[in-house]
């Protein structure tokens, strides 16, 4: 199992680097707006997968980020300069938005979450002499590292594979570390946690404020990767979106957005020829994935080996029976 | 000041409006544990399945009655045996992904089967304006508080006053103990969302000639109908209405007094203080913690 993981783990990465340059323009665009949105749905994975915290606001710090970095390079600033700001501002933010978590919990903080987005929305959509309003900000630039121009598609999909690694690897840093068993443990039994000495308060604010801070550089990619940003994407309904995301690749599960946000992101253009019904065939899938799966489509594997071990255990006090029976 | 009680009217049949989808809310969750998201798509696909009969020749009121049982089956049975049981045992989250699911297809159904366009729905009143000590008052306004507010009072009499509506809420209190007492537990759940269902078309027929029937009509219509339950007190159904009431007369205030443009944050402005202050809402009962 562990050698047959780390194989598909090469494999993946070998696709990755290798496929891209043989890909058009536009496929090459849509990787990297996957990558985006793994990064995006990874930091929401935290907050809603391990931390259990119920959160439909993710979109407004994606557009937090996008439009900080936006901002920030029309000021005439670097890239590299805004990129960390926006995550930090989201971090704050994230746990000034924690701030509702630890009074009400649950069904109500997605409310508190949703509202929030909406009212993140509104800013965007009407303080125009800051965003441009429903016109947006255009012609934002990609940055240069190092002296090379990442100006080119190519060369901004392998920008923004390396930043999904270096932030993936954080992520598993931080899970494997004492903090992400804190998480857990807030997850699955808050009263316990706390009982155990943890202190729910500082990890629910956490787990909204790293969440918030992935989410941010996930929109400061996304600016200068689409090089134009509206109000639009970073909707109530795009919160929506990456929260099934979430919950369709398996919460809790490290690799589930990078599964769910290929549902979410890659999925689409291949329902292309269902066109107007893409919706709707997508939420379908995701209510009938709900009554089958209701731990997502990563829980399959385990689902697979908690039934053999059922039949195996059946098969043994089958096989323990017919002996006390020969016994006798 | 004229201005003021012209607003504070208006507000009123909005809020009234908010209420009667709020109520909705209130009802599943009392009965059963169920958070809807798709409670405004609940209203928005019945004013087209109205459109659908009047189409077919059949009068206002007869395809409101038409739609209501269409509703009683398909958003109360297919809902609650499709969707809602199968997903119980997991927990709470599990029902509102797939509420979430459900709404997007009802609304992409819709857009993409029907139209994209907003479509215009006759009203139950008369076009008849009344002129009061200077404020202007339509017959629709009137017509549409009272009558919601009508339907409020009628579930509550039927929840407080009736066997069957007493069954309900012991079912909701307790559900071990009611069916010791020998109530049948899942016919009284089924009856909640067969109720949720027909205050759906009920809201529909109020809410549609003034805001057209439109594929993404709900989505403002249930955040608004959510935030009313939770202000007013998510177990209380009165509590529903002052909710509703409230969201709808401080939006039409802040939209004139303030500026239209953040009309739509003023439910969750109210709904944040109130969470952070009265987290169980302002009738609503505390719920004890489960360890």
């Amino acid at each position: 199992m562990k050698k047959f993981s780390l194989i598909a783990w090469l494999v993946a990465g070998a696709i990755l680097l290798i496929a891209p340059p043989f890909l058009k323009n536009y496929g090459i665009y849509l990787l990297s707006y996957w990558m985006v949105f793994v990064i995006a749905t990874m930091g929401l994975n935290l907050t809603v997968g391990y931390a259990g915290q119920k959160s439909l606001g993710h979109a407004a710090f994606f557009g937090i980020g996008a439009y900080v970095v936006a901002l920030m390079m029309k000021a005439g600033l670097s890239f590299w300069l805004g990129l960390p700001v926006a995550a930090a501002i989201c971090f704050v933010v994230g746990i000034i938005l924690g701030f509702p978590a630890l009074r009400v919990q649950t069904i109500y903080l997605a409310f508190a979450t949703l509202g929030f987005n909406t009212a993140v929305w509104l800013v965007m959509r009407n303080e125009e002499w800051l965003t441009g309003g429903t016109f947006g900000i255009n012609n934002i630039a990609r940055p240069s590292l190092f002296g090379y121009s990442l100006e080119s598609n190519l060369a901004y999909y392998y920008f923004v594979l390396g930043a999904t690694v270096v932030m993936g690897l954080l992520l598993m840093g931080l899970l494997r570390s004492p903090w992400g068993k804190a998480f857990t443990a807030l997850r699955d039994n808050p009263i316990r946690a706390e009982s155990l000495g943890i202190n729910t308060r500082a990890y629910t604010l956490l787990s909204f404020a790293i969440g918030a801070a992935y989410a941010g550089i996930a929109g400061g990619l996304l600016a200068s990767l689409v090089q134009f940003i509206e109000p639009a994407p970073f909707a109530v309904g795009s919160s929506i979106m990456m929260y099934l995301m979430v919950v369709v690749g398996g919460p809790g599960y490290f690799l589930g957005p990078v599964l769910g946000a290929a549902v979410g992101v890659v999925l689409p253009e291949w329902l292309r020829f269902a066109q107007a019904w893409y919706l709707f065939v997508f939420g379908s899938a995701v209510v009938l994935l709900m009554i089958w799966l209701p731990d997502g489509l990563l829980s399959i594997p385990d689902r697979i080996r908690a039934k053999k071990q059922a039949k195996e255990a059946s098969a043994a006090r089958a096989l323990s029976a017919k002996s006390m029976g020969a016994q006798a | 000041m004229t201005d003021f009680l012209q607003l504070l009217f208006s507000g009123m049949a909005t809020g009234a409006i908010y209420g009667l989808a709020a109520l909705g809310f209130t009802l599943l969750w009392q009965a059963s544990g169920t958070i809807n998201f798709a409670q405004g798509e609940f209203v928005m696909l019945p004013a087209f399945m109205m459109l659908a009969f009047m189409s077919m020749g059949a009068p206002l009121l007869v395809s409101f009655g038409l739609s209501a049982l269409v509703a009683v089956v398909v958003l109360g049975w297919v809902f609650k045996r499709g969707i809602v049981d199968p997903l119980f045992k997991y927990g709470m989250m599990p029902i509102v992904v797939a509420t979430i699911g459900l709404s997007i297809s009802m609304r992409s159904v819709i857009r993409a089967g029907y139209s994209a366009e907003a479509s215009p729905f006759p009203s139950l009143f008369a076009d008849k304006l009344y002129n009061i000590a200077g404020v202007t008052i339509t017959l629709a306004d009137v017509g549409t508080f009272v009558l919601a507010i009508a339907l409020v009072f009628a579930t509550q009499a039927f929840m407080t006053k009736t066997v069957t509506g007493r069954a309900m809420q012991a079912v909701a209190q307790n559900t071990e103990s009611a069916s010791v007492l020998g109530i049948n537990v899942p016919r009284m759940i089924f009856y909640a969302f067969a109720i949720n269902a027909v205050l759906a078309v009920a809201a529909a027929l109020l809410v549609t000639p003034t805001y057209l029937a439109k594929f993404d009509m709900g989505e403002s219509l249930g955040n608004k109908a959510f935030f009313a339950a939770i202000i007013g007190g998510f177990n209380n159904s009165r509590g529903a209405l002052l909710g509703g009431l409230i969201v709808g007369i401080c939006e039409n205030l802040a939209a004139a007094y303030i500026s239209p443009a953040y009309k739509d944050a003023v439910a969750l402005v109210i709904f944040m203080v109130v969470i952070l202050f009265k987290p169980q809402g302002l009738l609503g009962k505390k719920e004890e913690r489960k360890v």
